[in-house]
C-alpha cells in the first residue's frame, strides 16, 4: 500500500530520513532504518574533513528547529566504510549526500562515494549555513545548479537527486534547469532563512554561526508550496522535505506532488519512532478515504 | 514543550575540588536525576556537556576539569558571572538495591557523587570507591565524609588511601559484602574491568559513557555508537552492563567533531 519507486529504486514506504539528522555513522542509519524509515540519507560529505561550527549548532524555538552545524564530516574517504556498514546491515535504500564548494569537486565526490554503492546520490547545493565561507549556494542560480548536476551525473551511474533551497524567488525555474541537466529527481527543500535567535540575557546570537537554517513545523507551508511549484515545473520524482511530523503532513506533501517525504526535525518532536508512526497515520488516512495506493493521492492538489 | 535553548544563570559559588578541578554552583531548580547532564554555554565561544555533580533544593553544581580551551575559560570565571545552561539531558542511573558500590575514576566521580548523595538519602548503604593518579587530583572526599558515606580512596602513587586501583578495592568489597548493584564512571578501560568483575560476581552494573556531543537532544547524530546506533545523549549516557557489551566501540574508539573515528 505504501511502497513507492524513486527512479527505479523501490522503497517499502515513502518516509526518508533527511540529510543531516542522525546520519553521521552507518550504525545510526541502520538504527533509523530498523525503526521504519523507507530510505535513509547520510549526512553530507565533502572531499576534505570538516569539523563544522562550534556549538551551539542546533536549537529549537516556538515553531521549529534552527541549525548551523557547518557541514561537519570526516571526508568522503572515511564515509565509505560507514556507508558500506549500512549496506551490509540494512535493506532500505541508501541516499548518500555530497557537497562541495567548487563544481569540479562535486564530480570527484560523486565518483568517490559511488564506490560505497549507495542507491541514490543527493547533491546538496543548498546549505545556507556556510555562506560566510562559500558565498551564495549553487541552488540560488539555475546555471550553477545545472552545472553541478551535469558534473555529478557525468561521474556516476547511480541516480542523482539534487537538493534545492526554498530561499529563491522561483524554485520551479531551478528545478527545470537541473532536470534539463540530467537530474533523476529533486529533494525539496533544504532549510529556510537563514534566521537568527538572540539570547537577550546574554545579548548575543545563540548559534555560534549566528545564523542558521530553519526547519520543522515553521517551514511546512513553504516546503509544500515549493514542492507544488517543482511538481508543476518538472516530471522527475520529488522527495518533499520540510516540517513533516505527522502522516497527515506527509499526505499533504504528496498531494503537492511529492513521491517520497523527507523527515528530519520531526525526530525531535516524535522520537525515532516517527517513521513508523507517520506510515501508520498515512495508512489510516488512506483507509478512511478509500485510497489503495499513494499514486492516487500524488499531485491531486494540482489543477482546477 | 520548552525550547532547547540555554538560560543564563549566575554562578553562586565556586568550589576548588582538586588541582584544576572546580565546581560551579547555580541557584536553579534543575530537577535532574543522578547520571543526567547539562550543556553549558559560553556565548561566542562554545558549548560542552557536564554531568550534574551535586543537587539540593533549588541548587545544583557541575564540576569542570581544566583540559581544553572551553574549560580554561570556565576556570577564569568568578562568582556572579553568568553562563548559559540547558538540560537536564540523558537517562540517568537507576537507583536500586540495599547496598551499592560506586567506582569513580578521575573526574568521572562527578555524576557518582550526586548518585551517592541520593542513594544515601534513600537509606541505601553506599561504598564510594574513588581513584586518581595522586592526592591532589581527588575530589569530593570531604563532601562524602560529611555526608557519612563510606569512601575508599586509591591513588596510583599511594599519596592518599591505598596504593592501587579502584578495581582491586571493588573486588575486595564484593568478596566481603553482599552488594546489590555497582555503578561506574571514568576511563573506559576501567569501566570495562568493572564490568568483568561484576560478571564474575553475577552483580548488575550500570556505566556512564561519554562521546563527542553537539545537540544533546538526540537529533544531530554525533554521539551515536557502533554498532547499535544508540545516541549517548538520549538513549544514554547510562547503560546497563548487558547493553555496554553490545557497544563494540566501548573502550576502543570514539568519533570526533567531524565524525572521524579516533582510538581511545
Amino acid at each position: 500500500m505504501l511502497n513507492i519507486r524513486l527512479k527505479g529504486v523501490r522503497l517499502e514506504n515513502p518516509t526518508v530520513l533527511a540529510s543531516g539528522i542522525l546520519g553521521v555513522s552507518g550504525a545510526s542509519l541502520v538504527n533509523i532504518a530498523n525503526h521504519g524509515a523507507g530510505a535513509v540519507t547520510s549526512k553530507s560529505v565533502s572531499l576534505e574533513e570538516r569539523k563544522g561550527h562550534p556549538c551551539p549548532i542546533l536549537l529549537t524555538f516556538e515553531a521549529g528547529v534552527m541549525n548551523a552545524v557547518g557541514l561537519s564530516n570526516p571526508g568522503v574517504e572515511k564515509i565509505i566504510e560507514e556507508l558500506e556498514h549500512y549496506k551490509q546491515n540494512s535493506d532500505a535504500p541508501l541516499i548518500a549526500s555530497i557537497f562541495a564548494s567548487k563544481t569540479k569537486d562535486f564530480g570527484i565526490a560523486a565518483k568517490k562515494i559511488s564506490e560505497a554503492k549507495p542507491d541514490i546520490i543527493e547533491a546538496n547545493i543548498s546549505c545556507p549555513n556556510v555562506e560566510a565561507e562559500f558565498g551564495k549556494p549553487f541552488a540560488a542560480d539555475p546555471k550553477m545548479a545545472a552545472a553541478v548536476t551535469k558534473v555529478v551525473k557525468k561521474n556516476t551511474k547511480i541516480p542523482v537527486f539534487v537538493k534545492l533551497s526554498p530561499n529563491v524567488p522561483n524554485i520551479g525555474m531551478i528545478a527545470k534547469a537541473v532536470e534539463k541537466a540530467g537530474a533523476d529527481g529533486i529533494t525539496a527543500v533544504n532549510t529556510a532563512g537563514p534566521g537568527m535567535v538572540i539570547n537577550i540575557d546574554a545579548g548575543k546570537p545563540l548559534l555560534a554561526n549566528k545564523v542558521g537554517g530553519i526547519s520543522g513545523p515553521a517551514i511546512k507551508p513553504i516546503a509544500v508550496k515549493c514542492v507544488y511549484d517543482v511538481y508543476e515545473a518538472v516530471k522527475i520524482p520529488i522527495i518533499g522535505t520540510g516540517g513533516i511530523t505527522t502522516g497527515r503532513d506527509a499526505v499533504e506533501m504528496i498531494m503537492a506532488g511529492a513521491t517520497a517525504v523527507g523527515i528530519g526535525s520531526g525526530v525531535y518532536y516524535r522520537g525515532i519512532e516517527i517513521f513508523q508512526r507517520v506510515c501508520d497515520e498515512i495508512v489510516e488516512f488512506m483507509e478512511e478515504n478509500n485510497y489503495s495506493s499513494l499514486k492516487q493521492i500524488r499531485g491531486i492538489a494540482h489543477g482546477k | 514543550m520548552e525550547n532547547e535553548q540555554p538560560i543564563m544563570l549566575k554562578i553562586e559559588n565556586i568550589v576548588e575540588e582538586a588541582n584544576d578541578l572546580k565546581s560551579f554552583v547555580f541557584e536553579y531548580n534543575l530537577n535532574a536525576k543522578p547520571g543526567q547532564f547539562i550543556i553549558a554555554w559560553l556565548p561566542r565561544i562554545d558549548e560542552k556537556p557536564f554531568g550534574v555533580a551535586f543537587q539540593a533544593k533549588n541548587k545544583f553544581a557541575i564540576t569542570v576539569s581544566k583540559v581544553g580551551k572551553f574549560t580554561k575559560k570556565m576556570h577564569k570565571l568568578e562568582v556572579g558571572d553568568k553562563i548559559g545552561i540547558r538540560g537536564p539531558y540523558g537517562n540517568g542511573f537507576n537507583i536500586k538495591g540495599r547496598r551499592i558500590a560506586l567506582v569513580a575514576g578521575g573526574y568521572g566521580a562527578a555524576p557518582l557523587a550526586f548518585l551517592a548523595d541520593e542513594a544515601h538519602k534513600k537509606g541505601i548503604i553506599v561504598d564510594f570507591i574513588i581513584g586518581a593518579k595522586t592526592k591532589a587530583l581527588l575530589p569530593y572526599i570531604e563532601r562524602m565524609k560529611k555526608a557519612g558515606i563510606t569512601t575508599h580512596i586509591c591513588t596510583d602513587d599511594g599519596s592518599c588511601g591505598i596504593k592501587g586501583f579502584t578495581t582491586d578495592v571493588l573486588k575486595k568489597i564484593l568478596k566481603e559484602n553482599k552488594i546489590d548493584m555497582v555503578y561506574t564512571c571514568g576511563p573506559e578501560i576501567m569501566m570495562k574491568f568493572v564490568i568483568d568483575i561484576c560478571d564474575a560476581h553475577n552483580i548488575p552494573c550500570e556505566i556512564s559513557l561519554e562521546r563527542y556531543m553537539k545537540c544533546g537532544f538526540g537529533i544531530c547524530g554525533q554521539c551515536c555508537v557502533d554498532p547499535t546506533g544508540w545516541r549517548i545523549c538520549k538513549d544514554g549516557p547510562v547503560f546497563a552492563k548487558q547493553q555496554a557489551k553490545q557497544i563494540t566501540e566501548f573502550a576502543k574508539y570514539k568519533r570526533d567533531a567531524s565524525g572521524k573515528k579516533v582510538k581511545l
